[in-house]
């Protein structure tokens, strides 16, 4: 195990020459401060509301490694003082889908901080999260000796077809896409890695009902409390040493979770996909997206009878999906 | 003592010195007098920095700094040397109360020194004897005072475990000293001017000193045990509100708690977050006349806090989710609700499910683990909760699939099974004390009976499933079954299937304590033949072991059939 992670870090460290700082505003290594690492290509629409829901959750600083944007993310992200930006010349899918650069980046800059690694269509909700800021969850999971918290992935998608109701810039995502799978969640236990496996929801359902297996995995483990040993090994689905994995209880209790409203299926989705398909980028050949591209033609409509709208992250701990723990 | 109440506050702090100086001249600005204890290990700049933020004020005082280690005797150290500054120079300070920076008066300080005031002589100090055991949170109890604890839990947990787990091989016992039981409770007391006096001019001080040198955490025992001593009276309780968790960490309080926190009554209470910037705004907060004389009560704070902790440690029955996964056998609750497993019922009833749902007040499905795919009510093309009826998914995970469905529901469910189904999940139900499992052995040879298949293939398909039924009522009878069970032979159930519905239906609908009493049963596949047809098999080879006694014949025609 150990040696595994070695080699992921070690892989990352040597391939930090990938990452080109462009703009790096961020001088001085931090202490105690919440960061947010993204890797983004062509997300110029989703960006202003992005950056504006993280900072009202109280993110200090964003780190962007930018794979060769041409819509002007690159552009707009240069105007904003609490980003620093990194450019990433290689391929996507060389650099293990932008972990390698990551890696780096949370190594260089993450230890001895609040690390959230997230993509530019995901939205983290904590518990009491209308009520506190994210630094009130991280000092408690401080004082409580918690090192990593778990936020699964959570579809959102509209009611109609996708492509109905256009995204803009600055809008949230929710208004357009609120609805999303309240009980369908198939869990395994990875041994290898100590972390659970999770499937389901739309994609699972719609795409995969037929080979389960294949659907992509939702758990994730977004929210790090960074060490120079650590590494993430597959997306921020599991990390290593294995402990990070364990952020849920065996013995009947309940532990803190959240999740990632993950606002893929907009728009913005549609060009997305044929585009992601094209380059052949994307994990496993890119079988998500051809999946989706054959469920596009006759116009997608992921809503059904037992879809519920998101309201708060009460409704989701009544469901189930999510748990305060003991965070009173 | 003299009528008149003033408070001296022993304040210890360590960090966030900001929000600890805005505490105290909350505490001054009610009348109160301070000494202020931080702790040596803090950056001498913010020291400074909280010194002149609260050079204004006239009665505080701050204490010789010395080293805290959380859990040590420097603990008692400070908080002695606060208190005693306090008596020393303030001669009109009748009570001292310890108190932290995280420490947030609910109530104005006079309505806290009037309280005072009406209960006079009276030491506001939790001490609860260590000998019955009850009062910690996961931590030690009398062996708190039997052990010595050289080394810091928080800074040393290999050499603390090390040391204890060696004492307690050794069977050490120290001796208390004379004249003191070990009492533990709240660190945050309000003691009086004449109970701290008797205390610190103890003769036996030194000795005392010594002896809770080495033990562990004194700050919750050392004034705990000696006010027993010193006391005139004391009620037992703090008059600081503090929740700790199933870890013994202190809760922290927030924002959205200011409305129970207003409510409770409590004149303090703590952990308060720092930045918790509504709460400071917001309190101390004079509730109006009519209220300056309510009585503490923090029941419904306690209600909050307990129902997170049981969250915590026992979690919600059914439940599995990313942060909560438990063991086999480890769930407190397999399944969420109660639910019912019928077999056989629709072998013997082709529209049982109908019949049965016009009658319970519950969700009856069709066959939930059929081979060919889930069979929801009204069979959906997506199932309660967004569950798949396709059977690949059902089967990737059979259990997350039961489970999500009787927790996402409303209703109790209501399943039919047969051996023809996905056996998987039998002893998960057998040993779920929510399942009620109703069975009619053999009764899937009935519509195999009136099929018209190759008779060579029904002897076939007979012999696997009664070899499956068999395994499956195995686990029915054994030591281990939870579920409520009933089990009937084909020819039990045959004699009187009016009077089994019945009692079916009527189990069903316990809980709403409404059953009709004369109903008419559903049609029945017919039994004529059947014994001929158990007869027939035998002849082929196969014995039918689990559909009781029919007669092979019962006339000379039978013999043609």
């Amino acid at each position: 195990m150990r040696a595994t992670r070695q080699w992921y870090l070690g892989r990352a460290i040597r391939r930090r020459r990938g990452v080109v700082p462009v703009n790096v505003r961020l001088a001085k290594p931090t202490k105690n401060a919440n960061l947010c690492f993204v890797t983004l290509r062509n997300e110029r629409v989703r960006l202003p509301f992005f950056l504006s829901y993280y900072r009202d959750m109280g993110i200090d600083h964003f780190l962007i490694v930018d794979n060769g944007s041409d819509d002007g993310s690159r552009e707009y992200l240069l105007q904003q003082e609490d980003v620093s930006l990194w450019q990433a010349k290689g391929s996507y899918k060389a650099s293990r889908f932008g972990m390698d650069w990551l890696n780096w980046l949370l190594f260089r800059y993450g230890t001895g901080n609040w690390c959230l690694t997230v993509d530019p269509d995901e939205f983290l909700v904590y518990p009491h999260c209308d009520t506190r800021p994210l630094k009130a969850l991280t000092q408690w999971m401080d004082t409580s000796r918690i090192r990593s918290f778990s936020a699964m992935l959570l579809d959102v998608y509209p009611e109609g077809r996708i492509g109905d109701q256009p995204y803009r810039p600055g809008m949230n995502p929710m208004e357009i896409a609120c609805w999303f799978d309240p009980a369908n969640y198939m869990i395994h236990k990875n041994g290898q890695y100590g972390n659970l496996w999770i499937q389901g929801g739309p994609r699972a359902r719609s795409f995969f009902a037929r080979d389960p297996k294949l659907a992509p995995a939702l758990n994730k483990i977004p929210l790090v409390r960074w060490r120079r040993h650590y590494a993430y090994i597959s997306s921020t689905h599991m990390a290593l040493p294995r402990a990070l994995n364990i952020v849920y209880d065996e013995e009947g209790g309940e532990r803190i979770s959240g999740v990632l409203l993950h606002a893929k299926f907009l728009s913005t989705f549609i060009e997305k996909s044929s585009e992601e398909m094209v380059r052949g980028e994307h994990y496993a050949d890119s079988q998500e997206y051809r999946a989706y591209s054959a469920g596009m033609e006759d116009d997608m409509i992921l809503w059904t009878e037992e879809s519920r709208c998101y309201e708060d992250w009460r409704q989701l701990q009544e469901l189930g999906l999510i748990s305060q723990g003991n965070w009173a | 003592m003299s009528g008149v109440v003033r408070i001296g506050v022993a304040f210890l702090c360590h960090d966030e010195l900001q929000v600890a100086a805005d505490m105290v001249r909350t505490w001054h600005e009610g009348g109160a007098a301070v000494a202020i204890h931080v702790d040596r290990r803090t950056a001498e700049a913010d020291y400074q920095a909280m010194r002149d933020k609260l050079a204004d004020l006239g009665d505080i005082v701050w204490v010789d700094r010395q080293k805290c280690d959380w859990g040590m005797f420097s603990m008692v150290e400070a908080t002695r040397a606060a208190a005693r500054t306090l008596l020393d120079r303030f001669d009109d300070v009748s009570h001292v109360f310890v108190a932290s920076g995280s420490c947030l008066p609910l109530r104005p300080i006079p309505e806290l020194c009037d309280y005072l005031g009406r209960h006079p002589e009276v030491d506001f100090i939790e001490s609860v004897s260590a000998r019955d055991v009850g009062w910690t949170v996961g931590g030690l109890n009398i062996e708190r005072f039997q052990f010595y604890f050289p080394f810091s839990w928080r800074k040393n947990r290999r050499l603390f475990d090390w040391t204890v787990a060696l004492q307690r091989k050794l069977g050490l016992k120290r001796k208390m000293p004379e004249g003191i039981g070990p009492h533990l409770g709240s660190q945050w007391w309000c003691l009086t001017r004449a109970t701290l006096t008797r205390i610190f001019d103890d003769p036996q001080r030194e000795q005392l000193d010594r002896f809770f040198r080495w033990t562990w955490i004194p700050d919750e025992s050392y004034f705990q045990s000696l006010c027993r001593k010193h006391s005139m009276r004391i009620e037992s309780r703090s008059l600081t509100l503090s929740s700790f968790d199933d870890q013994g960490k202190p809760y922290n309080l927030y924002g959205d708690h200011a409305d129970i926190l207003a409510g409770s009554r409590c004149f303090v209470a703590r952990k308060v977050w720092p930045g918790a910037k509504d709460l400071f705004a917001r309190f101390p907060e004079d509730a109006g006349p009519g209220h300056r004389r309510d009585e503490p009560d923090p029941a419904r704070i306690e209600r909050v806090i307990g129902a997170t902790v049981a969250r915590r440690r026992l979690g919600r029955p059914g439940l599995y989710m990313q942060s909560r996964f438990p063991l086999k056998d480890r769930e407190n609750g397999k399944t969420a609700e109660p639910y019912a497993v019928l077999q056989g019922f629709t072998d013997l009833f082709p529209t049982f499910e109908n019949w049965l749902q016009s009658r319970v007040d519950a969700d009856v499905h069709g066959h939930l683990f059929a081979p060919e795919g889930a069979e929801f009510a009204g069979r959906p093309a997506i199932g309660p909760g967004g569950l798949s009826p396709f059977p690949e998914s059902r089967d990737y995970d059979a259990f997350g699939f039961l489970t999500s469905l009787i927790r996402i529901s409303e209703r109790p469910q209501v399943f039919q099974f047969s051996p023809r189904d996905s056996q998987e999940l039998n002893w998960f139900m057998v040993t779920d004390p929510n399942a009620r499992i109703r069975v009619i052995t053999g009764a899937w040879v009935v519509p195999l009976m009136h099929s018209d298949m190759p008779f060579d293939d029904i002897r076939r398909i007979a012999a696997r499933l009664q070899r499956i039924e068999l395994v499956q009522l195995r686990v029915l009878r054994s030591v281990w079954v939870k579920a409520n069970v009933e089990i009937w032979e084909l020819s039990d159930f045959a004699a009187r299937p009016g009077a089994i519905l019945q009692r079916v239906v009527r189990d069903l609908n316990s809980a709403s304590g409404m059953w009709p009493l004369y109903d008419e049963p559903p049609p029945q596949r017919d039994l004529e033949q059947i014994g001929r047809f158990l007869q027939r098999l035998r002849n082929a080879g196969l014995k039918p072991r689990l559909m009781g006694d029919f007669p092979a014949t019962r006339s000379e025609q039978e013999w043609n059939v």
